[in-house]
């Protein structure tokens, strides 16, 4: 049984599933549920300053894809809108209850060191383990000059943190907007701020359907819409991408990083721990499931890293970051070809209509024996990789490695490049 | 005049092993990633309920479909230690498949016991182990027959940390997966397998060609052990209640099931031309589906009631149907008839439902030419084992227990088909042996 304790900027979990901040963690009832099924930890509901905020009725939005439900979802809520005081209570309450899981309160006020201050002393009497500043937010609060609106300035970003961090010493998260050009300026500033981390990704701008009756976008409410925050399994690759961004960077790559975005399971999670997280947190899976699929999150890394010989998560974490590479530093001198296995394949000819139509007319149709056969021409075939992708039966395509596997050329020697430097 | 016609080899050897080989492959992994993606991940699921040992099937599915094959085939083997079995004999169709959510709109369920195979298969591929000995307790249990609830008792025990002894009549360990489970259910010699992996978690004894009632006598062993669980199933064969006596040509199916099950050449077994069946559940099917895959021309299976009735399920039912076995219904064996002693047909009376329900014959009659009529109306309680000791108190001719599985003798449990506790189903028989092994704890640790 391996050791999947966590500790992300200074704060401690037994595993590093968190639920995140969103309907699953709005109340004591929810968070209780969440313990018990085995979560590491929750980044409580959004607080914010009294009177809370009203919602609207129709909040979610949703794309199903090819028969999987909520591949994306959109919604467009605010933060909390219960009471401080009752939050605060419930917050105490689970933190004596379950003093081994991590209990962080995500903050949003109007963007004043009053304000800020306030809360702060708020919630230091709850006993929670940090604080995460939710600046991502898009919709609702933004409006009001809060989540989202700090996100996008940097500057706002450092001075709402430093006065985060000058009042308070609890742990602090940055939770970052991904609805930004370059994420690394966001985090950047976070870091400069004073932050003991970050989060992201919160919810991508999104208008997820249009209602062609009513000519309104989905969800419409009473006969209205308004753009949401878009997450689900469709935004994984996005956040993997700006964790990774920030795992990079030399001015942040040391600072953890709490993931979020699309994850769905064990597996996405090792993606993002690979690629620098410390830890991950989870809001639409838990949304669609229930919080029971911790079992197999819990289950599957453990068996994965037992698998691989690993004892804790320090001796992958941040794995892949060094693999990730600029374009022009790839082998130019790798070479792979598409392979057909004729035993498994049903001659829908995908594989050559997208080569055909789109790629390099590399796959040739022939008629033996009365039967449709599809086959590979070598010399044509660049290696892309999209016949494999089109093909639906899974494993039929497949790529093989048909350089000699000892040669290394890339782009800033090869002869193609007017801005080539000299290899010797 | 027809003569008997009974020989050996109708069929060459490779169409008998290509009849024989699993009549139901199973799942690649492509395959089984788009089937477990089928599963909704149910809250409170209904297959969960439907499964007597309880297997948390969203969750099984759900780790298949994320690549944790090992947590997969833990959550099943924890709550059912021959999910390997149960995968390939379970009557799903009236258990776990049968209420599948997928059925309302589809009639098309999740392929649950193709998935719990594709687990438990990776499972006893990748030579991993899951289970680990209890510390020891010191205690010894004794269990009489290593059946699937004698084996999962013994198992259940040695995670507990007690250690135990299992008294088996037969040379085998795994009772009717060995010696009764049509054999193209369990090809590879899989009994045996299982039952290796069941006992390499250690403190498990098997003491075979041990007989309860000749070898070892239970007031010994109520003596020497600090327990006792009796899972002997049911050792004996109903009989026809016909007046005459049995004429040569004329099995037990059990008993021909288990020759077959033990066949080193196929193609060695006598097989009658003109075959008929009587009975109406799973041994039944087998018999009959068996064979007429050694290549019988005519097989009917006849039944005294309707197809509602049998407890063969539609789809077993369907299977051997599509084997080309003729299910002959509502027809009650009259008698056997014979010529030089052996029997030459049967003759059977027309029967029906009368106003009160129940079943009466309607006095016409219909004749079956057979070279081999098999029996299988059923099994019984053997009552020679418990000669010259305590006897527990009996119900419905079986052994009674209490929600506990204890029977009325004090120390001595008893699960499986020699109890009455659900359906005489492998799955069943696993779940009596765990509740026991349970219950014994319970109360062996008290004292
Ligand atoms: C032909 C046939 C086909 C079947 N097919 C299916 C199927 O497809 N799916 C399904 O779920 N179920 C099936 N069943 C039912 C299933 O096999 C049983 O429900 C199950 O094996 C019961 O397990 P058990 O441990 O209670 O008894 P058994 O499997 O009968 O095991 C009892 C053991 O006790 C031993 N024993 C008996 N008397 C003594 C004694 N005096 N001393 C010592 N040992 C003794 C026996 O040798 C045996 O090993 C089938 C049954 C038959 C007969
Ligand atoms: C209904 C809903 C409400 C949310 N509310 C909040 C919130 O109050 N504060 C916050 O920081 N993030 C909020 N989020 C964003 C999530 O915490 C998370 O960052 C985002 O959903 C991406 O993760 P996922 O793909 O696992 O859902 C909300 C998301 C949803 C779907
Ligand atoms: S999920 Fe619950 S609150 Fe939401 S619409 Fe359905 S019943 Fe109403
Ligand atoms: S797409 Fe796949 S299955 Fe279809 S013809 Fe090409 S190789 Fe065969
Ligand atoms: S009932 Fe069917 S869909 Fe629902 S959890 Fe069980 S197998 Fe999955």
């Amino acid at each position: 049984m391996a050791d999947l304790s966590c500790n992300v900027a200074g704060i401690k979990a037994p595993n590093p599933f968190w639920v995140a901040s969103a309907p699953p963690t709005d109340k004591l009832y929810n968070v209780e549920r969440a313990f018990r099924a085995g979560w590491g930890g929750v980044v409580w509901k959004t607080l914010g300053i009294d009177p809370p905020i009203v919602n609207v009725s129709s909040r979610y939005g949703a794309v199903h894809y090819n028969g999987q439900r909520m591949m994306g979802f959109n919604n467009l809520e605010l933060i909390t809108d219960r009471p401080l005081e009752d939050n605060l209570r419930e917050i105490k309450q689970i933190k004596q209850d379950w003093p081994d899981r991590a209990v962080v309160v995500s903050l949003m006020v109007p963007c004043t060191e009053k304000d800020w201050k306030y809360i702060l002393k708020k919630i230091e009497d709850t006993g929670c383990d940090g604080v995460e500043l939710n600046f991502g937010c898009p919709h609702g609060m933004s409006e009001r000059g809060m989540g989202s609106a700090v996100g996008q300035v940097p500057e706002y970003i450092e001075m709402v943190t430093r006065w985060v961090k000058e009042c308070s010493d609890l742990p602090c998260l940055v939770k970052l907007t991904p609805n930004i050009t370059d994420i690394c300026h966001a985090a950047r500033a976070a870091n400069a701020g004073g932050a003991d981390g970050v989060s992201l990704i919160n919810t991508v701008n999104s208008i997820v359907s249009v209602d062609l009756d009513l000519m309104a976008p989905e969800p419409t409410i009473d006969g209205k819409g308004s753009h949401g925050g878009y997450c689900g399994p469709a935004v994984k690759p996005m956040a993997l991408f700006m964790v990774t961004e920030i795992a990079k960077d030399p001015e942040t790559n040391n600072l953890p990083i709490s993931a979020i975005g699309g994850i769905s399971n064990w597996r996405d999670a090792t993606e993002f721990i690979v690629m620098g997280a410390g830890g991950v947190q989870v809001c639409t899976a838990v949304m669609h499931y229930g919080f029971k699929i911790v079992d197999d999150m819990i289950d599957g890394l453990n068996n994965w890293m037992d698998e691989k010989g690993y004892q804790t998560l320090e001796d992958f974490k941040g794995a892949a970051v060094k693999n990730v590479k600029e374009w022009q530093y790839l082998n130019l001198k790798y070479d792979i070809k598409a392979r057909i296995d004729q035993s498994t394949c049903i001659n829908c000819g995908l594989c050559y209509i997208s080569c055909e139509d789109a790629s390099h007319q590399a796959i040739r149709e022939t008629k033996a024996n009365g039967g449709r056969h599809f086959e590979v021409i070598d010399d044509e075939c660049v290696g892309c990789n999209l016949c494999m992708f089109a093909c639906p039966v899974p494993g039929c395509i497949s790529m093989e490695r048909v350089d000699s596997g000892t040669e290394y050329q890339n782009w800033t020697t090869h002869p193609n490049n007017p801005m080539r430097v000299d290899q010797n | 005049m027809t003569t008997t016609d009974i020989r050996a080899g109708r069929l060459s050897q490779e169409q008998l092993a290509e009849n024989f080989s699993d009549h139901h492959p199973p799942l690649n992994s492509a395959n089984a990633i788009v089937e477990s993606d089928r599963c909704y991940f149910c809250y409170d699921a209904p297959c969960i309920e439907a499964c007597p040992t309880a297997i948390d099937i969203p969750n099984f599915i759900r780790k298949i479909s994320t690549g944790n094959l090992k947590g997969s085939a833990k959550d099943i083997l924890t709550q059912n230690i021959m999910g390997g079995m149960c995968a390939r004999v379970c009557p799903t169709e009236i258990l776990c498949e049968g209420v599948c959510v997928r059925n309302t709109h589809e009639e098309k369920p999740v392929r649950i016991g193709d998935l719990q195979r594709y687990a438990t298969d990776w499972f006893f591929e990748s030579g991993e182990t899951l289970f680990k000995r209890g510390e020891p307790t010191g205690k010894r249990i004794a269990i009489v027959g290593g059946g699937p609830a004698g084996l999962s008792c013994a198992h259940r025990l040695a995670v507990l940390g007690h250690e135990s002894v299992i008294f088996e009549a037969r040379e085998k360990l795994s009772g009717l997966n060995e010696y009764g489970i049509a054999a193209y259910k369990t090809v590879n010699n899989f009994a045996q397998r299982e039952v290796e992996f069941i006992l390499q978690i250690g403190g498990i004894e098997a003491r075979t060609n041990h007989v309860l009632g000749r070898d070892v006598k239970i007031d010994d062993l109520r003596n020497e052990f600090d327990a006792v669980f009796l899972s002997i199933g049911l050792g004996d064969v109903n009989d026809l209640g016909l007046k005459s006596d049995d004429p040569e040509g004329v099995y037990n199916a059990v008993d021909i099931i288990a020759e077959l099950r033990q066949a080193k050449n196929l193609d060695e077994l006598p097989v009658g031309r003109r075959i008929v069946v009587i009975g109406g559940g799973n041994t039944a099917i087998d018999i009959s589906v068996q064979s007429k895959k050694l290549g019988a021309e005519d097989v009917s299976l006849v039944y005294r009631r309707g197809a509602q009735h049998m407890s063969a399920t539609w789809k077993e039912q369907e299977f051997a149907k599509s084997n080309g076995v003729n299910i002959k219904y509502w027809l009650s064996p009259k008698s056997l008839h014979s010529e030089n002693g052996h029997v030459s047909g049967v003759e059977f009376e027309c029967t029906k439902l009368n106003s009160n329900g129940k079943l009466s014959g309607t006095g016409e009659s219909r004749f079956m030419e057979a070279d081999v009529v098999f029996k299988a109306i059923g099994q019984s309680m053997q009552d020679t084992i418990f000669s010259g000791s305590d006897i527990p108190e009996m119900t419905k001719g079986k052994i009674a227990v209490n929600s506990e599985f204890e029977t009325s003798l004090a120390g001595v449990w008893s699960g499986g088909d020699c109890v009455g506790s659900g359906d005489d189903l492998t799955v069943q028989a696993v779940e009596d042996g765990k509740q026991a092994a349970n219950s014994i704890h319970q109360k062996i640790m008290q004292q």
